[in-house]
């Protein structure tokens, strides 16, 4: 696996996110903690939400569209929404964000 | 003969190694020992002690002349080292060389100057020797002292000063004290505690220069423009390894001396311990890990067979009265759950992170007991699937039946305390229900339980049905959220009763069961808290839907709509020309007229928003909030300007009052709107607040809406005067501002108070009318401004992607 370093963590706001884009797709990368980041796919699966202008709260965010609500360890939507969105392998290694390099390349899985 | 061991550096690590390899061994090695700093080993952890006074240097010496003599150690204190030479095996100290079989390299670290203008300045040291400690202990009640860094180090220094009455002021650069090791909540109740000592705290402050005179230090200065007077200052920031003995000797280094499982360096007869290596990727700060580095490094020097891992380690704070603990990883990983425990009563909060049913982090403040018990946990990797629904409560939890609430309420003894505000126990209340008390007012009036704070609510509750039985019914009152078990209007009334004045202390002081809220409550906190300390807290944009945070409105399709605001419904050439070359060449699809008087560009992309706004801002156009919970327009007919049949300037007073109620913030949005005369072409009857004019004056009514529901506004009062008019507007807005439930038009706030409330405050009672006028201009102090040109300025950048891979080209 290689690793591409995509910016500083200081670079996304404390429970919010930023946008990568790629030739696959636009990914959204989160940040719930100090220290602590999420990478997924930007569009929700229910409408094509930007997730990455969501709420985040705890290791989750909300999709400002229609508030469905994804865990970002798995992807998963909660509650009564059925619905997945793809999720990546990150680092964080001396404030930097490392990225699989696949993520920017591979087409989405999902 | 005995091989020649030289060691450089007195410190910790060195002096455990000695330790070992004098018990083991005595007779292997011929040991020397060099130190820069004039004196032996002693336990550096413990300065902090000997700062607040609780110990003195002698009783954290760990090894004294006497123990190096007996040992046959040559000790060289004082002695810089200037080079290794490894090709003759010889340490070249200030004085003499010294030839070396094995050398071990101990020369810990040094701690980060911040190399701000000034940082030279006499009066300005780090917190690291026992020379910096006594210029500390220098300080008494006259002086003033910063402390730059809010981590373990900075703070223990704080608060040793402050022991002595010194009037210490913190600066962080952080949201909150010592991020690496607590979270924000953690954080806020240390912050708590240590300003009960005294200390002062400042958060999210950037240092831009430290200010002097004569060459001594005088003050720091924010990038804010605060000035911090101060007689010392001690930067407390973080430490880094020091290598550069290592690195000119040519031995590998990174961020510190690269060492192996043995400890051995790049060279078979040099090792390293302590603070100065770097092991696979890892340095080190904290003892624990030292002590093992020192065990490895004695036994491999032996020829015996160890090996150093890396293993979780626990924090805790050496401050008096500041009881925290933390351990273990919150750094990020998939598929980690949170166990969130709080009682704000006693202050405590705990919070557990499960991985896989395993324990692998804990921070703990205010009761610490069970910390080493978590401690172990993580240690061993336990599964603890099975006690996890009572995990939080410690090991005295453990095996017993699972907790149902009622029945631990039922057994809990009659002194035990239910009500910490009023000091009120069991059996008081129980007793009080027996007597008639028959529902939680009847037990608030005869007991004062759950009377102050409330957060004992729950409690009172479950005792009500406990003794009554069935004879009682739950109350169903709608929580917040799924995070909190309080109403809208108790979490209002607590955030002002308790002075809570930022988001932790919410989530803190009353119990929320998340570790920092959800998409409903965040923006209902974030709108209280603003509202109700203006000063004081700092909107939060990540707590705000993505329309506030954004100055936008979102479209299905992930564009924004930009609306400029036109004053009272009146533009000009000028203005026209300005959006219509935005539209030119920002391509928006569409270009639509509003209900409020304005123009809509409708299918802007948000990478484009500051551009566009800045354009506009250039032809003076601003922000039109037509996003917000606020302020979004007044709409105005034309009046005694061109109208036959106009009574009063309605265009006037409307740019007044929407010049006056820009930008603020309200619980839900808010419509205005003024008519020059009873026909009311600006159809002002069916707004939130609308003023129709007349012959002798304004007449105000409120609480009309055209949405889901619609409402004819109802009248509040006739004025005769203008100014009077708008004095009644700003204050029945902040009225509504203090009190109304987050997400509730006017109307509905109107249908909970009642018209009879509203005229006694805002009409009737002159004193409270100026009163809550003056409130609302203090806040519109700080929130009547464009938005738009302030993220043009401060926040452009964010708008783009952080990395764009498509401008790259394709492989």
């Amino acid at each position: 696996m290689s690793w591409i370093d995509i910016g500083s963590v200081d670079e996304v706001p404390l429970r919010g996110a930023r946008l990568v884009k790629t030739h696959v797709g636009c990914l959204a990368v989160f940040r719930t903690a100090e220290a602590e980041i999420f990478v997924a796919s930007n569009s929700c699966p229910h409408k094509g939400g930007p997730l990455s202008e969501g709420i985040v709260h705890g290791q989750s965010v909300t999709c400002p569209l229609h508030n469905w609500v994804f865990d970002l360890n798995t992807g998963q939507a909660q509650g009564a929404d059925e619905g997945r969105i793809t999720t990546y392998p990150v680092r964080v290694e001396e404030g930097r964000i490392l990225l699989d390099a696949d993520a920017v390349t591979r087409r989405s899985a999902a | 003969m005995k091989k020649r061991l030289v060691v450089i550096g007195a410190g910790m690590a060195s002096g455990r190694v000695l330790e070992h390899l004098t018990e083991t061994a005595p007779e292997s090695f011929d040991i020397t020992l060099l130190n820069a700093e004039p004196r032996g080993n002693y336990n550096r952890i413990m300065l902090s002690p000997v700062l607040s006074g609780e110990k003195t240097y002698e009783e954290i010496v760990t090894h004294d002349d006497d123990w190096y003599a007996t040992r046959g150690i040559t000790c060289r204190f004082g002695e810089r080292v200037a080079r290794i030479d490894r090709e003759m095996k010889v340490v070249e100290g200030e004085n003499s060389h010294v030839p070396y079989d094995k050398l071990l390299i101990a020369t810990g670290s040094e701690p980060f100057i911040i190399p701000l203008p000034g940082h030279d300045l006499d009066g300005v040291i780090a917190y690291r020797d026992l020379e910096d400690t006594q210029q500390m202990m220098g300080m008494g009640p006259d002086n003033k002292v910063v402390v730059i860094g809010g981590g373990l180090l900075g703070l223990e220094a704080a608060a040793g000063m402050a022991a002595h009455g010194v009037d210490v002021t913190v600066v962080h650069i952080m949201g909150h004290l010592m991020e690496r090791q607590l979270d924000e909540a953690a954080g806020y109740l240390l912050k708590k505690s240590l300003e009960d000592k005294g200390i002062k705290i400042q958060l999210q402050a950037n240092s831009k220069e430290i200010l002097g005179q004569d060459g001594k230090v005088r003050a720091l200065l924010l990038d804010d423009g605060t000035e911090l007077p101060c007689d010392l200052l001690v930067m407390a920031v973080g430490i880094r390894p020091s290598t550069a003995l290592a690195q000119e000797a040519g031995l590998a280094t990174g961020r510190g001396i690269h060492v192996d499982d043995q400890m051995l360096t790049s060279d078979p007869d040099v090792y390293a311990v302590g603070e100065c290596v770097e092991h696979d990727g890892a340095v080190f700060g904290l003892v624990a890990p030292l002590y093992d580095q020192a065990k490895v490094a004695a036994q491999a020097m032996l020829g015996g067979e160890a090996a150093f891992v890396q293993k979780t380690l626990s924090t805790k704070l050496k401050v008096t009265g500041c009881d925290l603990f933390s351990a273990g990883d919150f750094a990020d990983g998939p598929g980690r759950e949170d166990i969130v425990f709080r009682d704000p009563a006693r202050g405590v909060y705990k919070r557990l992170v499960i991985e896989e049913d395993r324990l692998i982090g804990a921070v703990m403040y205010g009761d610490t007991a069970d910390g080493s018990w978590f401690f172990g946990l993580i240690k061993d990797g336990t599964n603890i699937d099975e006690m996890r629904e009572t995990l939080i409560f410690g090991p005295a939890y453990q095996g017993g039946d699972t907790a149902d609430p009622l029945s631990a309420v039922a057994a809990l003894p009659p002194e035990a305390e239910i009500c910490g505000c009023n000091g009120v126990c069991k059996g008081d209340i129980v007793e009080a229900i027996n007597a008639g008390a028959n529902d939680l007012g009847a037990v608030r009036t005869s007991t004062k339980a759950s009377a102050s704070c409330g957060t004992c609510t729950g409690l009172v509750e479950q005792l009500l049905q406990v003794t009554l039985g069935d004879e009682f019914e739950m109350p169903a009152a709608q929580p917040i959220c799924g995070c909190s078990d309080l109403t809208h209007e108790d979490v209002r009334r607590l955030i002002k009763g308790q002075e809570l004045k930022s988001q932790a202390a919410v989530w803190q002081e009353l119990g929320w069961k998340t570790p920092n809220g959800c998409h409903v409550c965040r923006p209902a906190i974030n709108y209280y808290l603003l509202a109700d300390w203006p000063l004081e807290y700092q909107d939060d944009p990540q707590s705000r839907f993505v329309n506030e945070r954004k100055h936008a409105n979102i479209q299905k399709d992930g564009t924004f709509s930009v609306v400029p605001r036109m004053w009272g419904g009146i533009t000009n050439p000028a203005e026209l020309r300005a959006i219509a070359d935005a539209a030119d060449k920002y391509d928006v699809p569409t270009v639509k007229v509003t209900g409020g008087q304005r123009i809509d560009l409708l299918g802007v992309k948000g990478e484009d928003l500051p551009a566009i706004w800045s354009d506009l801002n250039k032809a003076g156009l601003v922000s039109g909030h037509a996003y917000s919970k606020g302020l979004r327009t007044v709409k105005t007919c034309v009046g005694t300007d061109h109208c036959r049949f106009g009574t009063q300037d309605s265009t006037g007073l409307g740019v007044k009052l929407e010049k006056i109620l820009w930008g603020s913030w309200t619980p839900h949005k808010l419509k205005l709107a003024v008519s020059g005369c009873p026909r009311n072409c600006a159809e002002a009857t069916c707004k939130d607040i609308g003023v129709v004019c007349v012959d002798s004056g304004y007449q105000i009514s409120i609480g009309g809406a055209a949405g889901m529901d619609v409402k004819e506004t109802e009248l509040l009062c006739q004025v005769p005067t203008e100014n009077e008019a708008i004095e009644v507007v700003m204050a029945v807005t902040q009225a509504y501002r203090e009190g109304g439930k987050y997400l509730d038009r006017l109307y509905k706030w109107l249908g909970k108070v009642g018209m009879d409330w509203v005229k006694a405050h805002v009409v009737d009672d002159l004193d409270n009318r100026a009163a809550l006028v003056a409130r609302f201009e203090l806040s519109q102090s700080i929130y009547r401004k464009d938005p738009w040109a302030e993220h043009v300025r401060d926040k452009a950048q964010t708008y783009a992607p952080i990395a764009d891979f498509t401008l790259e080209a394709a492989e």
